[in-house]
């Protein structure tokens, strides 16, 4: 019965719902404060833009980004995009911004590989390993990062030989306090053949990798998966290389008049900053991991040796995944701690964007806040995208509950 | 509605403090009974603090003459020590009164940065300096050397167009301070460390053994170095240029720190306008008629200041060379007073 009647009162009710006045209407109200809100803050930042913009014109200085373009004029040491004297303040933005996605990238794979292995050593039954990893997540996770990279740079710089007496190491290697220069290879033009063989050989053995793990899923059987990726990674280029004449050579550094020429230099600024950034992050890194790896409960632990399992595999198969959870939003974080600290280049001299763009650009311009914003949009897009990634490695690792 | 109010609060905030930075300098300086003066961090004979925080200087002398003219006290300044790279955002912020701070007077920075360059307290030209044992008589020989400079400053510019110029290659070490920059160069970072020629010998002072160290004859830039203050104070640009001019003719018709007092009663219409004696011209630039007085009594003349902090007297000597007053071989030339 009151099957039949539930439709029939839902209906009637739907047509004489009482019209009420909008401003009664708590949704429709929400809607018009949001509107006003809208409003008033696109008011304000307009007022405040152009009121900037108008004391700006008032007091005579440049506005605008014209001068993108203009002729910067000056040096940058370390460059890994083309840039001379005569480019633009544009190139010299990209010098900076590439150096500092450099020093940001090795950095964060770096503290990562540095801060797993601090953070499991604190956890360890050995009192030494223990003992040691505590006090050096103590001493550098409460010292400024300001006063350890001037202690890197101060350090690296001052233990190094000059360039005369460069300490020259097998392989043409020479180490000096202009850095550390590395023989620079030469690619011949069929070494393209050698690149191929082996982007193919590597999706190769990841997509033979995968068939394997499923079909030992499915029927218990294992495959040759080491066997068949060094064929596919190493064995197969290394055969193409000799087949096409060995297309590789060096350009060994050589010592010249005041510098070492030729090969590729490591500045001691870019070492500095790296060692400094790597250093410390590691130290939160590894107070991130140990407090993962606690969020496991023991029973875990205990269920995998009583299965049998041997406390490597525990570690790998029962308690890592499952501290993964825990540690990924965290480890987030101090990723981009990491990057936004790398601005810190200032201080040791090496050419990060703060350095060149925020510095010296700036000071040449004068356009203080076209290029801090750009700065600061810069630093937004590189934190958001790292978030992005992170996040989406974190949805896949997270719990999925059913 | 809280964060609607938030909102008006910090646009209103924001409005308010941009409007405000049009005001009248003088009248600025005179309520806060201070002249806040933008300095070098610590530049031997040009601006430096002692240990016991007294500031010493050309430039540090150019201020206190400012605040001798103003409030007749020389004390009256607090100096602002400033990076090169943060110097002209500071004086264009209204942090500080004036800079004087031995910057380069250039186009690029009288026409585009909102600000005025006065007259030229310092005449210099950018050099190199490198250790004796290289063995280096010109910085023609300097092919593959690793430059320490500082950024954010002409130095950084000059040397560029340098190297360029003459197809020498070069590798650039750029520091924000110039304690960081000359130390890289004494920890061996750099062949050469380069900025203004004064510069030169004042830094070389801060080296572990300084007399290891030369500096190369080419000088390879103008470097005018004066004041700097904000555009469109016109009253404000007249009292920075005439305490300027009035140091120098003080030098140019013999007032000194000494004999100032005598020279009050002098017969000479030059040195009586000067003094304030004759004439009104103290009070046409909104101060009292004795401001020429009052900076020779107690700072003294271009050539003392001179002397005293860069010159024979100083730890620096520094001769005169272009720095001479026109009457004698050099490029001081004050426009007179009448």
């Amino acid at each position: 019965m009151s099957s039949v009647d539930a439709p029939k009162l839902g209906e009637t009710g739907g047509d004489e719902k009482p019209r009420v006045a909008f401003w009664n209407d708590p949704e429709k109200r929400g809607y018009l404060f949001q509107a006003l809100l809208f409003v008033i803050v696109m008011f304000l930042v307009y007022e405040a833009a152009s009121n900037a913009i108008a004391n700006m014109t008032k007091q005579k200085i440049a506005t605008g980004f014209g001068f993108w373009n203009n002729t910067a004029g000056f040096d940058i040491g370390q460059r890994l995009v083309p840039y001379e004297t005569t480019s633009s303040y544009g190139r010299a933005f990209w010098v900076g911004l590439v150096n500092t996605l450099l020093v940001a990238g090795i950095g964060i794979v770096l503290a990562t590989m540095l801060g797993f292995i601090i953070g499991v050593a604190r956890l360890s039954k050995n009192v030494l390993v223990n003992k040691l990893a505590a006090i050096y997540v103590e001493v550098i996770r409460n010292t400024p990062l300001l006063l350890q990279l001037l202690f890197w740079y101060n350090a690296v710089l001052k233990a190094l030989p000059e360039v005369r007496d460069s300490v020259a190491m097998p392989g043409g290697f020479f180490l000096n306090n202009r850095g550390l220069f590395m023989p620079e290879p030469v690619f011949g033009a069929s070494f393209s053949w050698v690149t191929w063989a082996l982007s193919a050989g590597l999706m190769g053995y990841f997509a033979y990798g995968r068939w394997a793990r499923k079909r030992q899923e499915r029927t218990g059987q294992q495959s040759p998966v080491l066997l068949v990726g060094f064929g596919l990674v190493i064995a197969v280029p290394l055969l193409i290389y000799i087949a096409a004449g060995q297309p590789l050579s060096f350009n060994i550094p050589d010592l010249g008049r005041f510098n070492i020429r030729g090969g590729v230099q490591v500045y001691p600024e870019f070492v500095a900053l790296l060692l400094g950034l790597v250093i410390y992050t590691a130290a939160f890194i590894a107070e991130v991991v140990r407090a993962g790896i606690q969020a496991v409960s023991k029973g875990q632990t205990e269920a995998a040796y009583a299965l049998g399992l041997r406390p490597g595999p525990t570690l790998d198969l029962v308690v890592i995944p499952q501290a993964m959870r825990v540690i990924i939003p965290p480890l987030t974080s101090q990723y981009l701690n990491l990057t936004k600290n790398s601005s810190l280049a200032v201080a040791v001299g090496y050419p990060d964007l703060v350095q060149v763009f925020m510095g010296t650009v700036l000071n040449q311009t004068g356009q203080a806040v076209e290029v801090i914003a750009i700065t600061m949009a810069v630093y937004l897009t590189i934190s958001l995208f790292t978030s992005l990634v992170m996040n989406w490695y974190n949805s896949r690792k997270a719990l999925v509950e059913r | 509605m809280k964060k609607v109010l938030m909102s008006v609060a910090v646009g209103a905030a924001f409005v308010m403090a941009a409007g405000s930075a049009s005001a009248q300098t003088l009248n600025q300086v005179k309520s806060r009974g201070v002249l806040q003066c933008g300095s070098n961090t610590g530049l031997a004979g040009f601006g430096q603090p002692d240990a016991q925080g007294n500031w010493t200087g050309l430039d540090v002398d150019y201020c206190r003459a400012i605040a001798a003219a103003i409030f007749n006290d020389a004390s009256k300044v607090k100096f602002v020590p400033l990076s090169a790279k943060d110097r002209f955002t500071a004086l264009q912020s209204g942090e500080v009164d004036v800079l004087v701070r031995n910057t380069t007077w250039t186009m690029s920075r009288d026409t585009q940065l909102g600000l005025e360059f006065g007259p030229v307290n310092y005449y210099d030209g950018q050099g190199f300096m490198v250790r004796k044992k290289l063995k280096i008589a010109s910085a023609m020989e300097l092919s593959g050397a690793s430059v320490c400079t500082q950024q954010g400053t002409t130095t950084e510019l000059n040397l560029a167009d340098f190297f360029r110029a003459n197809k020498l290659k070069y590798e650039v070490v750029a520091f924000a301070s110039s304690d960081e920059t000359i130390k890289a160069y004494d920890a061996g970072r750099c062949d050469v460390f380069t900025t203004d020629a004064s510069g030169l010998y004042a830094e070389r002072l801060k080296l572990t053994a300084p007399d290891d160290h030369i500096v190369l004859p080419e000088i390879i830039s103008k470097e005018p170095l004066g004041a700097a203050w904000r555009h469109g104070d016109n009253q404000w640009g007249d009292i920075v240029k005439w305490v300027h001019y009035a140091m120098v003719n003080a030098e140019e018709y013999g007032v000194t720190k000494a004999n100032v007092d005598e020279m009050l009663k002098s017969g000479n219409p030059d040195v009586k306008r000067l003094l304030g004696t004759e004439g009104k011209f103290g009070e046409a630039i909104g101060l009292t008629n004795d401001w020429a007085y009052r900076v020779i009594k107690q700072v003294g003349n271009y050539g003392e200041s001179f002397d005293r902090n860069v010159g024979a007297g100083s730890r620096l000597k520094i001769a005169r060379g272009v720095n001479a007053l026109w009457s004698k071989g050099g490029l001081q030339y004050a426009p007179p007073i009448r």
